[in-house]
């Protein structure tokens, strides 16, 4: 793997710690199976992009993303708290309503931003390489988000949004309106998607209509991954985690495609993607399986 | 004080199923008054509970705690009134969070909630300390997961969790069922330790006469969700389970008890 291919999946890596941070709220700490993320990751690229070409100042159109993101999350967290719709399908009629609102957004399938003020121009006069400044950048906002979201879990808020996924009716004999609960804890959610979308577009040079398609799957890949290699006993670790899972996963894409000798092309990328998250869900259970046979103690 | 009027609960009105769990209940519980509840299966006990509670909305009537008409009010907004110890020891706490957190949460009851931060080393010490008189250890595990520990360790914690913050009435439903003897024996002794200290108004659902005479001030008896007597003071001192049977059938006029075992266990 050359230089570029290895800082270009590390790229991708940070860009999807974001989704991989939405998922976890979402999965791990909502207990919410949210597919609106295949809709909020291009809505915020829509809304990045074609605030871009619009001449909105990219860190305010980045914001923007963020906030539309938030609103789809609370869609969902509406249908399914307020309206009594099942959660899956919920995060289903999201995702399918975002498709048309997205090609709505963009007027086109795809929005190009070659050429345009991203936030990422400004690296330009670092007299560095772009592929070396965007991993960079991207650090620093994995890192804000990482310490950010550490805190809120942290916090009396995040304690009882982790009771609300825990155990719902004991959260509510202590006060907690588990409604709000999923609602704040949705928007967060989506938000960070949707910042995730909009950087990929800012570093991609473009937003797609198609560019959601499988973000889930990627992000739960990230989470599942990442806990299977550190055990997340705390929230600082259960987050680190999700970074880990994140990163190693483009790795893992990234040598599995550049590999000759196993012949996989471009094409091949979700079957590998759905290789991948069965082999991170199955080997923990085997790892404990191998341990208990052989009486190390699960 | 809080009191119950003329309380109703149908459950499926409308449809072929439809139920009358509570029909005409009304009862008034002086602060410091430890109920104890007895009735048989489907006799509304546990519906009576969650009226209180909030999970349960009646049909009609009302709900009263203090001054505060909490009849409409969901289960998360009279929390802050409000303390419970559920059946099932899991469903008391959160097993994938920290003995900390557990009690966290229950040190937040009805508080509101913002970014600071969840745990303290003065709640630390607080929940340590509470922890010591259980006599299990369990200070010295604040960290360890609330999944790892027995239901009767678990019940314990969620007793002790109820008494973290103030409040105007206890709700226990059938908390020592699902124990074995010894546990539930010393999960009833702590439960007296902890109104007898915060001297705490309680109201606490049984299967069994015995612990309902055992225990408690006062000791009311349900049947087809109805209150067919209640008994405190010096009329309730020296009762027997045989008198309470016998004055089960007089309440009933003859019909026949048909489950005495169950009353008994």
């Amino acid at each position: 793997m050359s230089t570029i291919a290895a800082l270009g999946a590390l790229e991708s890596g940070l860009v999807f710690a974001l989704v991989a941070f939405g998922v976890f709220l979402s999965f791990r700490i909502l207990e919410f199976p949210d597919l609106t993320v295949d809709g909020s990751f291009p809505l915020g690229a829509a809304v990045c992009a074609i605030m871009i070409v619009s001449g909105v100042n990219p860190w305010l159109a980045t914001l923007v993303a963020f906030i539309a993101g938030m609103m789809a999350g609370m869609i969902t967290a509406f249908l399914n708290t307020k309206l009594g719709i099942l959660n899956l399908l919920a995060s289903i009629l999201t995702m399918i309503a975002l498709y048309s609102i997205n090609l709505r957004i963009m007027g086109k399938p795809n929005v190009a931003l070659l050429g345009e003020t991203t936030v990422l121009t400004p690296t330009e006069s670092w007299g560095i390489p772009y592929y070396v400044a965007t991993p960079l950048v991207f650090s620093v906002v994995i890192l804000v988000a990482y310490i950010l979201l550490l805190k809120f879990l942290n916090s009396r808020l995040g304690l009882a949004m982790r009771a609300t996924g825990a155990n719902a009716r004991m959260a509510r004999s202590q006060g907690i309106s588990t409604d709000w609960m999923i609602m704040l804890g949705m928007a967060v959610s989506n938000g960070l998607v949707a910042l995730a979308g909009s950087l990929f577009a800012q570093s991609q040079g473009s937003a797609d209509i198609t560019m959601g398609v499988g973000v889930i799957v990627i992000g739960l890949a990230s989470v599942i991954g990442g806990e299977a290699i550190i055990t997340p006993k705390t929230m600082l670790l259960a987050l680190l985690a999700c970074i880990v899972g994140s990163i190693l996963y483009r790795f893992a894409i990234a040598f599995a495609l550049n590999a000759d000798f196993i012949g996989l092309k471009a094409q091949d990328l979700n079957l590998v993607t759905a290789i991948l998250v069965t082999l991170a869900i199955v080997a923990p259970k085997f790892k404990a399986n191998l341990s208990s046979r052989f009486g190390k103690g699960a | 004080m809080i009191s119950l009027q003329d309380i109703h609960v149908t459950f499926g009105a409308g449809t072929p199923l439809e139920t009358c769990a509570v029909r005409g209940i009304d009862l008034t519980i002086n602060q410091g008054e430890f109920v104890t509840v007895i009735g048989s299966n489907g006799s509304g006990k546990s519906t009576l509970l969650n009226t209180l509670s909030g999970e349960v909305i009646p049909s009609s009537g009302k709900v009263l705690i203090g001054d505060d008409d909490v009849t409409n009010r969901p289960t998360a907004k009279r929390a802050k009134l409000i303390a419970r110890v559920f059946q099932d020891p899991l469903a008391g706490s959160c097993e994938n969070l920290t003995i900390e957190e557990n009690m966290a949460l229950a040190w937040h009851r009805g508080k509101s909630l913002g970014f600071g931060s969840a745990l303290r080393s003065k709640n630390r010490q607080i929940f340590a300390k509470e922890l010591e008189r259980l006599g299990l250890g369990l200070e010295n595990r604040l960290k360890d997961k609330m999944g790892l520990l027995s239901g009767g360790q678990r019940q314990a914690i969620s007793l002790l969790m109820s008494a973290l913050q103030p409040a105007k009435i206890l709700l226990l439903d059938e908390h020592t069922a699902a124990l074995d003897p010894k546990t539930a024996a010393f999960v009833l002794d702590l439960t007296c330790q902890i109104i007898d200290e915060n001297k705490l108004t309680a109201l606490m659902v049984t299967h069994s006469m015995q612990q309902a005479l055992y225990v408690g001030t006062r000791t009311i008896m349900l049947h087809e969700g109805k209150i067919i007597f209640d008994v405190s003071g010096d009329e309730r001192k020296g009762l027997t389970i045989v008198d309470l049977l016998e004055l089960f059938k007089q309440n009933q006029q003859g019909e026949i008890l048909s489950d005495d075992s169950l009353l008994l266990g």
